[in-house]
């Protein structure tokens, strides 16, 4: 089942070897302080870590116990503490805590921090401050890309967004250059490169300086990747925010006992390793359990076979299919378990309104019905992070609220959820996400300025055209241009998509997977000024080419898409999709992997 | 051939050795060489000589020169010296001339006369007065050894990274040695010395007395002994004239001499060819040179005027005022092609070359000959060694017409020795010239190697010869060409007549973008000459910001540097440049400089927000940025302030600054937590419980579960929560409570502005059908089918669809239609349905 790829697709360029060199490092450094060592781990690094390397194999390299990096007291009474952390500010704070308690209990040991993906230059300063650069060494584990699958790269940073976007700190932009540089030092270069954005223009110049400081040999390499496309979530920039009917489960997923049937809770890994996930993980959600249906009837029938076989048939089976049969079996009940907790949250009355809500938002008619909707969410206290979401949705598509709507809706929320939500608000305001509407500002920039240029009465209809079109909002204007929202006739087939719209039930497709096949299919950005002009970006849209004859046509079909600031699975599932369609292979590289619920989370501000 | 091998000179039977001009000296010595004191480099290095020593007892208010010549006697530098006496000079290997002072510092020059740096051989020396010193080379560097006034030797192995060692006493030493040496065995330097008939051998620890194996007796005392250059041989010159030539270790003795001169020696040197077995020794007296070896006879040459000798690793440099040769011994393939009447293969080529540029008829016998005998190759191959070999173009010449002559007659005889010896004595030949003034052989060449070589040329400032050469010899950019451009733009920094403009100017147009050539570096040059524009001007030239932000913060330039940081987009180094900024500038200065780079004001804010959270609130007062100081009090309300004065006097200052930021909503909004903070406080004193920091969905929520209506309502009303949301609130929270009768009660007050669908749903929740029964006859008519469904009562909603003959509530029905009682309602709709659709 699922969708075969295009016989003529591409090979994907083996990732694996990102891991191994990661471990060689992290083994390398922790040879570094010879000896029984604690080792203390920022939480956000676990889960990677585990994806690198095992606990055996740290014990291996001599770690005694590993302590997860918290506000608790440590216990450990190890001579030699080694401690991997993010470059945080709070981190080095945690440290020097800790070092300056075992000072005045004068006791002396070895300390040693590993900064992933990189050291800042403020944290050794916070190190200096609190009195303890001395006393601790400070090493650089240089792991920034995770493969989470095959085609998937994560740089697991969730706070580029918020640093970026919010705060208006560049430091990852260079984390991100040293990434791509080392992508091409191991997969040769790019031939063709796109990118919209202002940080994405900024990550891909500083990556060009580092690859011209270096006058590496990669240049006379042949190239396996065709082409490179950087995206970033900048501001004007929409975000998906639209709720995906669930298709598919994807990455590390917590099973819950309402999954496993059992008080355990489970953490299952996810990707392309995994049998019966590889198969249904692109599916629109509605397929997923006839699939899984069909499977358990393969499954018991593989079971039934036992009958009627002889000692030695049985024997064989035993030997041979029965393990394999048995961790399918455990697999499926698992994914079965999974849907069923799916549909039922799908098939609540509720979450049919939002999903309706979010549609008639997209296609912009009955707004003040959605905006009562949303009144009432907030009202009811249904979810602080979705009636957040439906705001900046319904922010986004109106190009800004009206001051009557945007006092209201606020001063809802701030009635249910606490006053600190008004520095949420001054967030949201500052990533563009959740504006007001200037009063009298019904005209875009863009329809004025077409409307100053064409004076001519022969061109009267375009401007009525027009100025129709932008009274509507800039996300109208872009969506019609783009053809966002696939007008259907009919019930949309979930079975067999058509687009990539498929992702969103057929009520959407996602901005940025559009702009990369627009964009692919011209080999530039030819054409789409229009659109580029619309999301504000008229600076920030870069091609470069070379002529390159080294680049096989199979590589040109091998296309990286670099997301900074985050993607959604939406966005992978219809970015495989075109590459089914089209015969591509897309290799994802993200900041972290996101979904309209962390964006949220991130411009929120919490009480601690 | 006579002519050719005239100045060959036997030695015993297998051996000649040859000397042949270098240079003829014009260099215009007003003194005699044995006036001064003279230091010579070897590998055809420099010469230094500073007339007017010490040792002589002259006015002392003449001040002695300082004259440093090239091997080829052009003038390098002349210098008045300034300092105290020198006891001795000698070249380190990076031909720097050390001069080692009576008081045991030793300056350390340039090539070109200029001071580099001095270091003391220690208070030791100091106190003691230095009475002989000697410079010796190593693989470890240059060393310098010294002998002191108390007969105490101290020794560096390395004046590079200087570490003095003193050696053992020599027990009963009462006048200094005849005569001494280093020697360098397994990695360590010794001293040997001779007192009277004695050797001793110093080691860091030991003072060993040693005997050379198969000295005859009688000697009763040493005058002169030599090292080889290698430090593998050793040669010891005794009072009856004899020689004695054997390993340096004094294991094993090669051959003796007696020359029956008893006059102490000038100079005493080896004169060895690398992998050659023969072993010969240069003595030098005033007026006589003597070759001596393993043979009973010694080649004697007479001097005619005062000469100085130079260890080579193959020969011995001899140069007086007048002239410069060389002597050495034949190599192999020299000989065998030119000794006469030689029937080597490569001699016979050599003849057949002539003879074919004659036009003879004989060429082809020789050739015939070779052939016969299968030694073309090797005939090849002796020619272009021997063509190494030689000194003059015009014999390499004709070897290498041979040598190519040679080649046209066998197949695949790899080209790259012949055209790498082409190439090599190319180079050769430029850097001997007269002036250059390298005098190098091939194996010193091969031993020296190209990029030393470079390295020399760079020293003596001949750029352009070098660039020459590298690209020549197609040298990769990065070593080769840039690297001198490099030094060369180093160096033109240095030129203070010119102006900032020009030199930088010149120097972007040598260099260009040259791989490989750090602006950065020039600059830091430019900057340590004093001229701090002009390493400004040349760091516009660095492609990489990184590099030039150090320097520049260096000359104190921050705001510079803070803009190149920024530019680079590296953000470690934009910090780097802030916090040097904050300590150099006083803090309106710095914020007024922060004001204008978004980027690092944010950076510093980023910073701030974890650390220093008073400079944060400064910095927004600065700015008169108000929306952020609200929101930084608002913060501190929750955040930083514990008791509830310092938290509404907080939220009052956030209101302030919001009203000035004019967003009067915020400023609304603070003030209503205000109230609410302070009537929460008012509600835990009254009734117990938690009340502060609830929301005020919550508070007025928590107030009704606890009973008290009166005062939520009072809480509604002041703090104008809408109807619908008070609705919602109440039903919420009586339902949950399970308080029927209260919600019957407030349902009937009046009408509902949320519709009673709501009142269905949450008795359902709370599965009581029989008050969920209660509100459903209430819900309005167009979701009355679906409130009536919900309570379960699938035939009335049946009815209520089909009076509102409404499609979609009929398939919703249907869709309800499961249980087996359900099958008239079903049959019903579709009834309904189908009249529905003839109509």
């Amino acid at each position: 089942m699922a969708f075969p790829h295009r016989p003529d697709a591409p090979e994907l360029p083996d990732f694996s070897m990102l891991k191994r060199l990661a471990r060689d490092q992290l083994i390398y450094l922790l040879e570094q302080l010879p000896g029984k060592k604690d080792l203390f781990i920022e939480p956000d690094l676990m889960s990677p870590l585990d994806r690198i390397a095992s606990v055996s194999i740290l014990k291996q390299h001599e770690v005694d116990k590993l302590y997860k990096v918290e506000n608790k007291p440590v216990l450990s009474t190890n001579e030699q503490l080694c401690f991997l952390v993010r470059p945080r500010i709070k981190n080095m704070r945690y440290i020097a805590n800790l070092v300056n308690a075992d000072k005045s209990a004068g006791r002396t040991r070895k300390y040693k921090v590993i900064f992933s993906p990189q050291k800042f230059y403020a944290c050794e300063m916070v190190l200096e401050e609190e009195g303890i650069y001395g006393d601790v060494s400070c090493d650089e584990w240089a792991f920034s890309l995770l493969p989470l699958d095959v085609d998937l790269l994560s740089m697991e940073l969730p706070e580029f967004f918020r640093d970026y976007f919010l705060e208006g700190d560049q430091r990852w932009i260079n984390t991100v250059a040293q990434a791509l540089h080392l992508l091409s030092t191991l997969y040769g270069p790019f031939p063709n490169s796109y990118g919209i954005g202002r940080c994405a223009k900024m990550s891909y110049e500083l990556w060009r300086t580092l690859e011209e400081e270096e006058e590496s040999e990669t240049k006379s390499r042949r190239p396996e990747i065709g082409h490179i496309f950087l995206l970033d979530r900048g501001k004007k920039r929409l975000r998906e925010l639209p709720n995906r009917p669930p298709s598919a489960l994807q990455g590390s997923v917590d099973f819950g006992p309402e999954v496993t049937s059992s008080e355990k809770s489970l953490k299952v890994l996810l990707n392309a390793d995994d049998k019966v996930f590889s198969e249904i993980r692109n599916e629109h959600f509605s397929n997923v359990f006839g699939f899984l249906s069909q499977k358990a009837r393969n499954l018991q029938a593989q079971y039934d076979r036992r009958r009627g076989m002889d000692i030695k048939q049985m024997k064989n089976f035993v030997s041979q299919e029965l393990k394999g049969l048995k961790q399918e079996h455990r697999l499926l009940s698992l994914h079965i378990g999974a849907c069923e907790s799916i549909m039922k949250k799908k098939t609540k009355q509720d979450f049919q309104e939002l999903i309706k809500t979010e549609h008639a938002l997209l296609e912009g008619f009955n707004i003040r019905e959605s905006t009562s909707y949303i009144e009432e969410h907030i009202d009811r206290q249904v979810s602080p992070i979705e009636s957040l979401r439906l705001m900046c949705l319904l922010s986004i598509t109106e190009n800004g609220l009206i001051p009557k709507d945007y006092r209201s809706l606020k001063t809802q929320y701030l009635q249910s959820y606490g006053p600190e939500h008004l520095l949420t608000f001054s967030n949201l305001r500052g990533a563009g996400l959740l504006t007001e509407q200037a009063p009298g500002d019904t005209l875009t920039a863009v329809e004025s300025k077409v409307s100053k240029l064409v004076t001519d009465k022969a061109a009267g209809k375009i401007t009525d055209a027009f100025s129709s079109l932008a009274k509507r909002s800039n996300f109208r204007a872009i969506s019609k241009k783009l053809n966002l929202i696939p007008r259907v006739d009919g019930e949309y087939d979930l079975k067999v998509p058509r687009d990539m719209a498929y992702v969103f039930s057929g009520a959407y497709v996602p901005l940025s997977c559009r702009i990369i096949e627009q964009v692919l299919e011209r080999r530039s950005w030819q054409g789409l000024e229009e659109v580029v002009r619309l999301l504000n970006c008229s600076e920030c849209a870069f091609t470069d080419t070379t002529k390159e004859d080294r680049a096989s046509s199979e590589s040109l079909r091998l296309i990286l898409v670099v997301f900074l600031g985050g993607c959604t699975f939406s966005e992978i599932s219809a970015l495989r999709f075109l590459g089914r369609e089209k015969g591509y292979r897309f290799i994802f590289l993200t900041t972290a992997v996101t979904n309209s619920a962390r964006l949220m989370e991130a411009m929120s501000e919490v009480k601690t | 051939m006579d002519c050719y091998t005239a100045n060959w000179n036997p030695l015993g039977d297998s051996a000649f050795y040859r000397k042949y001009e270098l240079y003829s000296m014009d260099w215009d010595l007003k003194e005699e060489l044995r006036e001064c004191l003279v230091a010579a480099a070897p590998y055809g290095g420099p010469i230094a000589l500073l007339r007017n020593p010490w040792r002589k007892e002259k006015a002392a208010s003449v001040r002695p020169v300082l004259e440093i010549y090239s091997a080829s006697g052009v003038p390098l530098a002349s210098l008045l010296w300034k300092s105290g006496p020198v006891m001795s000079m000698g070249w380190s290997a990076e031909e720097e001339l050390l001069c080692v002072q009576e008081d045991g510092a030793v300056l350390v020059y340039g090539l070109h006369g200029d001071f580099r740096r001095h270091f003391s051989m220690g208070n030791e020396v100091l106190q003691n007065r230095v009475l002989d010193a000697r410079i010796f080379h190593t693989e470890l560097g240059s060393g310098v050894a010294i002998l002191t006034g108390a007969y105490r030797f101290t020794l560096s192995a390395n004046v590079g990274d200087l570490k003095l060692r003193r050696m053992p006493e020599v027990p009963g030493l009462q006048s200094a040695p005849s005569c001494w040496t280093t020697l360098f065995q397994e990695r360590v330097a010794h001293i040997l010395l001779a007192v009277g008939p004695d050797l001793y051998l110093l080691d860091h620890a030991t003072c060993s007395a040693v005997t050379p194996p198969g000295l005859p007796s009688g000697v009763t005392s040493f005058l002169q002994m030599a090292v080889s250059f290698t430090y593998r041989h050793l040669a010891l010159f005794t009072d009856t004239g004899y020689i004695w030539m054997g390993t340096a270790s004094l294991t094993e003795k090669l051959c003796e001499f007696n020359c029956n001169i008893r006059a102490p020696p000038k100079q005493m040197v080896w004169c060895s060819r690398p992998r050659s077995k023969e072993r010969a020794v240069v003595v030098a007296w005033e007026r006589r040179l003597m070759v001596v070896g393993n043979a009973p006879e010694s080649i004697q040459f007479v001097l005619d005027e005062d000469s100085y000798l130079v260890p080579e690793l193959d020969g011995v440099r001899i140069f007086s005022r007048s002239s410069h040769e060389f002597l050495h011994e034949v190599p192999v393939a020299s000989e065998e092609i030119f000794k006469i009447a030689s029937m080597a293969p490569g001699a016979l080529l050599l003849e057949a070359q002539k003879e074919y540029e004659k036009e003879s008829q004989k060429a082809d016998e020789y050739l015939r000959e070779i052939q016969e005998l299968g030694q073309l190759t090797q005939a090849v191959q002796q020619c272009i060694e021997a063509a190494g070999h030689e000194h003059g173009p015009d014999m390499q010449k004709s070897l290498l017409r041979a040598a190519s002559f040679g080649k046209c007659f066998l197949d695949r005889f790899p080209p790259d020795s012949f055209v790498r010896m082409c190439q090599d004595l190319r180079v050769l030949n430029a850097v001997r010239d007269y002036h250059i003034g390298i005098p190098l052989t091939y194996s010193q060449y091969k031993q020296l190697t190209i990029q030393v070589l470079l390295d020399r040329l760079v020293l003596r400032r001949l750029y352009p010869l070098a660039i020459q050469i590298c690209e020549y010899l197609r040298l990769p950019e990065v070593q080769g060409v840039s690297r001198i451009l490099a030094h060369w733009a180093c160096y033109k920094v240095q030129q203070k007549d010119v102006s900032d403009e020009d030199v930088a100017r010149a120097i972007n147009q040598k260099l260009g973008d040259t791989p490989g050539v750090s602006y950065s570096d020039i600059a830091a040059r430019a900057y340590g000459c004093g001229r701090t524009e002009l390493a400004i001007k040349l760091l516009e030239y660095e492609p990489r910001s990184g590099e030039q932000v150090p320097l520049l913060l260096k000359m104190k330039r921050s705001k510079l540097a803070l803009n190149k940081a920024i530019e680079s987009g590296d953000t470690d180094l934009v910090f780097t440049v802030l916090l040097h900024l904050k300590n150099e500038l006083n803090r309106g200065d710095f914020f007024m400089t922060l004001r204008n780079q978004p980027m690092a004001l944010s950076l510093y804010r980023q910073f701030c927000k974890h650390q220093e959270l008073e400079t944060l609130k400064d910095l927004y007062n600065q700015d008169d940025n108000h929306q952020e100081l609200g929101s930084f009090h608002l913060r501190a309300s929750y955040a930083a302030e514990e008791r509830i004065e310092g938290r509404v006097a907080a939220l009052q200052t956030a209101a302030d600054a919001f009203y000035k930021a004019k967003n009067e909503f915020a400023a609304k909004a603070t003030e209503d937590q205000m109230r609410l903070l302070r009537l929460q406080r008012r509600l835990e004193d009254e009734l117990g419980g938690q009340f502060l920091d609830l929301s005020l969905h919550d508070t007025v929520t928590t107030l009704i579960v606890g009973g008290h209506n009166k005062r939520a309502e009072q809480l509604a009303r002041d703090f104008r929560i809408p109807d619908k949301r008070l609705w919602w609130l109440k039903l919420t929270a009586l339902a949950d409570l399970e308080d029927w009768e209260e919600l019957e009660k407030f349902s009937k007050t009046k009408k509902s502005p949320i519709g009673y669908l709501p009142f269905v749903e949450i008795c359902m929740k709370q599965h009581n059908k029989y008050e969920a029964k209660k509100y459903a006859s209430r819900v309005g008519p167009e979701q009355k089918v679906k409130a009536l469904l919900l309570v379960g009562d699938v035939a009335q909603a049946a009815d209520v669809a089909i009076e509102h003959r409404n499609e979609a509530e009929l398939s919703l029905v249907l869709s309800h239609c499961t249980g087996a009682s359900d099958g008239a309602t079903a049959d019903k709709i579709q009834r309904a349905r189908a009249q529905a659709q003839k109509k």
